[in-house]
This record gives C-alpha cells, structure tokens and sequence, in this order.
C-alpha cells in the first residue's frame, strides 16, 4: 500500500505522473513531495510508485 | 519620531532577548499584494529587522480592497509604496525592496541569506512554483505559504498547519479566485496574520 496525502491506496506500479493527472491534479499548481523528497515536475514521468512510498500532493488555489 | 521613543514603547512590553532575536531577524515576502502588504505592515510593527520586499508590480485601484496602500498610491510600484507606509510604522528597520518577477532562475540570488521566505502571490502556478523552488534550491530555507482564504465563509476555516519539514501552509486550502468568489479584506488579513504570526514564532522559538 502506499500513503498519499495521509490515505492508503493501492496505486504501487503506475506511474506517479498518470496517476496525478488521472486524479485532475493540474500539475502546475502542485508541489509534490515523495518520501520526503520535493519532486521537480520534469521528473515525474520517469517515477513508477513502489510500495510503501509516502507521498504529498500540496495542491494550490488562486488568491492573495 | 526618534529611534530611542519607539524603543522605549517596545521595551515597556517585551523582554530584551525577544526585541533582540526580532530585529536580528532577515525575512523575505515574496508578493506584496493582499497578504504580502498586509505581511509586511505586521511584521514592521513586531520589529522584525530586516524585510525583503519583493513585486513587480504597480499599486491599482482594485488593490484597495484588501492591500494596504491607500488611494494616492495608486500607480506606483508597491515596493515603494509598502516601503513609505512602513517607514510611517518604523522607519529604523532596515527595508530591501526588489521591484522584479520572481521566476526559478532568481529564486536563489534573490532569497539567499533570507531563512525565512513568505509565499504571498496571487495565482497558483506563481505559489506552487515559489514553495518547490525554495524548498529544492535554498536547502535550510522555511517556507510560509498562503493557500486559500477567497470569499467570507467562516474565519476558523483558515488554519496554520506544518506540511512538510521546511514548509508552513495558512489558509483554507479550498476556496479559489477562479471560482466566481473573490477576494475580501477580512479573510486575506486573517490569513496574512497567520502567515505572520508564524513568522514569529520561527524567528522566537529557534
């Protein structure tokens, strides 16, 4: 299983990118952290998501 | 006013080491609108010593309704204009102002020698793209961000909670400017005291 945003899904094996844009995640106003890492955007693509990872989608919204 | 009278207002509620660790402190505010400004004046009255103060931008008349500059404002780059209303606050902190879009190629020229940078920008592509690159190019640099706090729902819904190990979000995290609701005095500055109070804490408890 793998903790994302505090919740356990079973997503190990998709790819971190498919899976963020299947969610409706614009990818562009997200900050994603994976085992405590920040991920810069241009590497997602390249991230299969493994078993046990913990990850962090901060998602931003307009205003200020 | 002289520097010795506001000292003496300042000392008359606080202890020394307090007023010491607040006017060594160096923070930057990146976005000097609705939370920005209102950061900026916050921080100016708590003492803190050393602001960056950093937009692009020029004061408008639809500013008026949540920033704090005041209508002969109008026009000019608001690093100038938060610098005057500061300096009617506390004319002897030092106060940096960059007039400057801030993109991932200046974020580490910009921010260094900051250990405290205050995300306060409008849209968020600009705040997703300040908070991943402070957190991934200034590698001891906190980070306090705004997320949320459009319309007049409830105040308690804005809160401060730590996301990650260098990163402090205020605001609701819901209520967006792209949905037909915008942006209102009230919770803008709750949630720029948020950020501000924040702030401090750092600057105290470290």
């Amino acid at each position: 299983m793998v903790r994302i945003n505090g919740e356990q899904k079973d997503i190990a094996g998709r790819n971190l990118y498919d899976y963020l844009t299947e969610e409706g995640y614009e990818l562009n106003r997200v900050v994603v952290e994976l085992n405590l890492d920040i991920i810069p955007k241009d590497e997602l693509k390249a991230i299969t998501i493994k078993d046990e990872d913990e990850i962090e989608v901060l998602r931003f919204v307009g205003g200020g | 006013m002289d520097k010795a009278t506001l000292d003496r207002a300042f000392d008359a509620r606080f202890p020394a080491d307090i007023k010491e660790k607040l006017s060594n402190a160096r923070v930057a505010i990146a976005g000097l609108g609705g939370l920005g400004s209102n950061i900026a004046m916050m921080l100016a009255r708590s003492g803190v010593g050393h602001l960056l103060l950093i937009d692009f931008d020029v004061v408008d008349v639809t500013n008026l309704n949540r920033q704090a500059y005041l209508i002969p404002q109008v026009g000019t780059p608001k690093t100038e204009a938060i610098k005057e209303l500061l300096c009617q606050v506390n004319p002897y902190l030092d106060y940096e102002t960059k007039c400057i879009k801030v993109t991932p190629d200046n974020v580490a020229e910009l921010l260094t020698g900051y250990p405290i940078v205050c995300e306060a920008f409008d849209a968020a592509e600009q705040k997703a793209m300040l908070v991943q690159e402070v957190l991934t190019q200034l590698k001891d640099t906190v980070v306090v961000s705004g997320n949320g706090m459009a319309g007049y729902g409830d105040s308690n819904t804005i809160k401060t909670r730590q996301l990650m190990k260098r990163l402090f979000i205020c605001g609701d995290e819901n209520t967006d400017i792209g949905a037909g609701m915008g942006l209102m005095s009230p919770r803008v500055t709750v949630c720029a005291a948020h950020q501000a109070n924040k702030v401090i804490q750092l600057i105290l408890e470290n």
